[in-house]
């Protein structure tokens, strides 16, 4: 039985605190759904446990099972079992998914031959065409495409735990139900635990949270079973979200997946 | 062999005529150039004529698969040549360009005297040159390679080399200009000729040694709804500069003009390009992608030029630059220049490092970082390399790529 330990994490961004004091333990083969209104810290949350440049931690562990991750480059906590599932996949020009998993798997010491056949078997179930599979990393895919991309790759990879960075957003009815539902499976699969981080509970149809926990003013503020995303559903965030909400606002030097890369 | 007369009085037309003041890195167009460097009494022409393959070339060709024909050029002299007897009876010519049909008038057409000092230098200096002729409406189906091959140390060597495509022709030629390690200074003349409707696509691999300096010019003009594919790999020599200059002269011409360069340690990639409209209808798209490591310098200054009754014009222009070192620099200069309002034009260009939201992605995945950076690399070259002309060319030059980044391009 592994476990994700998060305490006490506090980060900023350009000098701006976002994150007051994550606690959360996450073990393996369950689901925890973090939910919080616009600018709560939920993708600085997701950024700082992969290791994004440009997130400053100031205080507290993260840990998989007792590996201190915050002192590892990203490649490593990759190695240690993590997985982020990015909210705005990057396109990679020049660069197949396949070379991308070889290499991913091989420094890990892991067998990289089984990566065509994996990645055949994992894009039919989540129903990703096989053309798409040809081109380089999310170049020219839909949103949609790109979150079966992520979750395929998930598949692929088997981490020990997954952190799925609004994987609802800009999805259709199909994509949400294959994705959510493959996370899902993975959870009795290969004991995935999942951190599943969304604004809106419609992820959380097909992947059961066993535990929901609310994320604002860059910490939790409450932690419930499932029913508090059903709550959530009718009376909304106002709850939540103090006057000075606005200072919460996520300054993510980022956030522009369009932005000039050379700019 | 001995030159023709009528070669030897045009070289000496040149001589006379002392043109070689040797260009101010004042002007524009040698702006940012190491041509001040050059003193061109440190290189000594050559005058005897090289023999024999080196087996460098022999390989070279070898690795290239089947060809239609092929040229091998040793310090400007043509060594070897042939050509597949089925073209020969077409009319089909690969070879020394003085034994070459028309070879008095082809010389030349494109550019007489070349844009610069440097094409001058090459039409009073040059050994034998290299001539290339599809007549109309003939289709060589494999390429034709031409390896031009130096290795005379502290010799001056003026390649020359016209590719004539006749109206409705078509053929794939691959240049490749290499060298052993020695110190030399190159500078060729290619001068591209398509005919009516004719399609040429030509590719030049600028591999030389280290200790190398090549100035060349690449002169081409298509007419009428003829099409040149022009692409160039810049990856060797100390100062390695190309200018490439064409001109779209018939309507409905096409020039799409391509380029990967690569510099490392201490070297200068320097290029000039000049996109020329001229004609109503016609269409010129250039994308130049370069990486800079080491302490290596690239320029790129490019001008597009659309006259006044060259409406109906679609004109592109990107640069695009990726940064390894701190201590590399990268200068990127597009300019437009149009007299009509009837076009569509557009340039951009940019310098900057790895995309750090990529490496973020393939990291995020497990894969250690400076493998990230080198696939990015190796990626951000591929769809320049994905149209090179001659594809068996194209491992040749991402072996070259991969050899540059295993050396090392942070420091």
């Amino acid at each position: 039985m592994g476990e994700l330990r998060i305490q006490g994490l506090t980060a900023e961004v350009a000098g701006r605190q976002i994150l007051n004091g994550v606690d959360l333990v996450v073990k393996s083969g369950e689901v925890h759904a973090v939910m919080g209104p616009n600018g709560a810290g939920k993708s600085t949350l997701s950024h700082v446990l992969m290791g994004k440049p440009g997130y400053t931690v100031t205080g507290g562990s993260v840990t998989i099972d007792g590996i201190d991750l915050l002192s590892l480059p990203t490649y490593e906590r990759a190695k240690a079992g993590l997985f982020l599932a990015m909210q705005y996949p990057v396109e990679v020009p020049g660069v197949s998914l396949e070379e991308l998993l070889t290499e991913a798997l091989s420094a890990q010491g892991r067998d990289a031959s089984v990566v065509h056949a994996a990645v055949a078997s994992e894009a039919e179930r989540i129903g990703l065409a096989t053309r798409l599979l040809n081109r380089p990393v999310n170049v020219d895919l839909s949103g949609g495409e790109k979150k079966r991309n992520e979750t395929m790759q998930l598949a692929v990879l088997r981490p020990k735990f997954a952190i799925l960075d609004e994987l609802d957003s800009g999805l259709d009815v199909d994509a949400l139900r294959a994705c959510s539902r493959r996370v899902e499976e993975a959870t009795t699969e290969f004991d995935l635990g999942v951190l599943a981080i969304t604004h809106y509970s419609r992820l959380l149809e097909e992947l059961k949270p066993d535990v929901v926990h609310i994320l604002a003013q860059g910490r939790i503020v409450s932690s419930g079973g499932p029913e508090l995303a059903d709550e959530l559903e009718r009376t909304g965030y106002a709850e939540w979200v103090e006057e000075d909400a606005p200072a919460a606002a996520a300054v993510d030097p980022f956030a522009d997946p369009f932005a000039d890369p050379f700019a | 062999m001995s030159s023709p007369q009528w070669l030897v009085d045009r070289r000496s037309a040149a001589v006379h005529a002392d043109q070689f003041a040797m260009p101010s890195s004042e002007e524009e167009v040698w702006r940012y150039s190491r041509v001040a460097e050059l003193d061109l009494n440190d290189w000594t022409p050559v005058v005897d004529r090289s023999e024999g393959v080196p087996v460098e070339a022999a390989a070279l060709l070898e690795s290239l698969g089947h060809l239609a024909g092929a040229v091998v050029v040793r310090n400007g002299a043509v060594v070897a040549s042939r050509i597949d007897d089925a073209l020969a009876a077409k009319g089909v010519y690969v070879g020394s360009l003085v034994d070459g049909p028309d070879a008095q008038t082809s010389l030349g057409v494109v550019a007489e005297g070349g844009p610069d000092v440097f094409g001058r230098l090459n039409d009073a200096n040059f050994l034998d040159g290299v001539l290339v002729h599809v007549p109309a409406g003939v289709t060589v189906e494999a390429p034709v390679a031409i390896i031009d091959w130096v290795d005379l140390d502290g010799a001056a060597v003026y390649p020359r080399l016209v590719v004539r495509v006749g109206a409705d022709a078509d053929v794939r030629v691959l240049d490749w200009h290499g060298s052993a390690d020695i110190a030399a200074f190159v500078s060729p003349l290619v001068e591209l000729d398509v005919d009516r409707a004719g399609r040429l696509s030509y590719g030049n691999v600028q591999l030389r040694g280290p200790r190398v300096w090549q100035i060349a010019s690449q002169v081409s003009r298509v007419l009428n709804d003829g099409t040149l594919n022009a692409s160039h790999a810049g990856l060797g020599c100390d100062y390695g500069r190309m200018r490439t200059d064409c001109e779209l002269l018939g309507r409905g011409a096409t020039g799409n003009l391509s380029a990967v360069y690569f510099g490392t340690g201490s070297q200068t990639l320097d290029f000039r390009t000049f996109q020329h409209h001229a004609a109503p209808d016609t269409n010129s798209n250039l994308l130049f992608k370069g990486a800079v490591g080491g302490q290596s310098r690239s320029i790129y200054t490019g001008l597009i030029r659309v006259e006044k009754d060259a409406r109906g014009t679609n004109a592109f222009q990107t640069n695009r630059n990726l940064k390894l070192s701190d201590t590399a620099w990268a200068e990127s200069v597009p300019n437009l220049e149009i007299e009509t309002n009837d076009v569509k034009c557009s340039h951009a260009s940019t310098v900057g490092p790895v995309d750090e939201e990529q490496v973020f992605y393939l990291e995020s995945r497990g894969v250690p970082t400076e493998i990230a950076e080198r696939l990015i690399v190796a990626g951000f070259f591929d769809e320049v390399l994905e149209e090179f002309p001659v594809a068996a060319a194209v491992p040749l030059i991402a072996t070259a790529i991969d050899e540059r980044l295993d050396a090392g391009v942070n420091s």
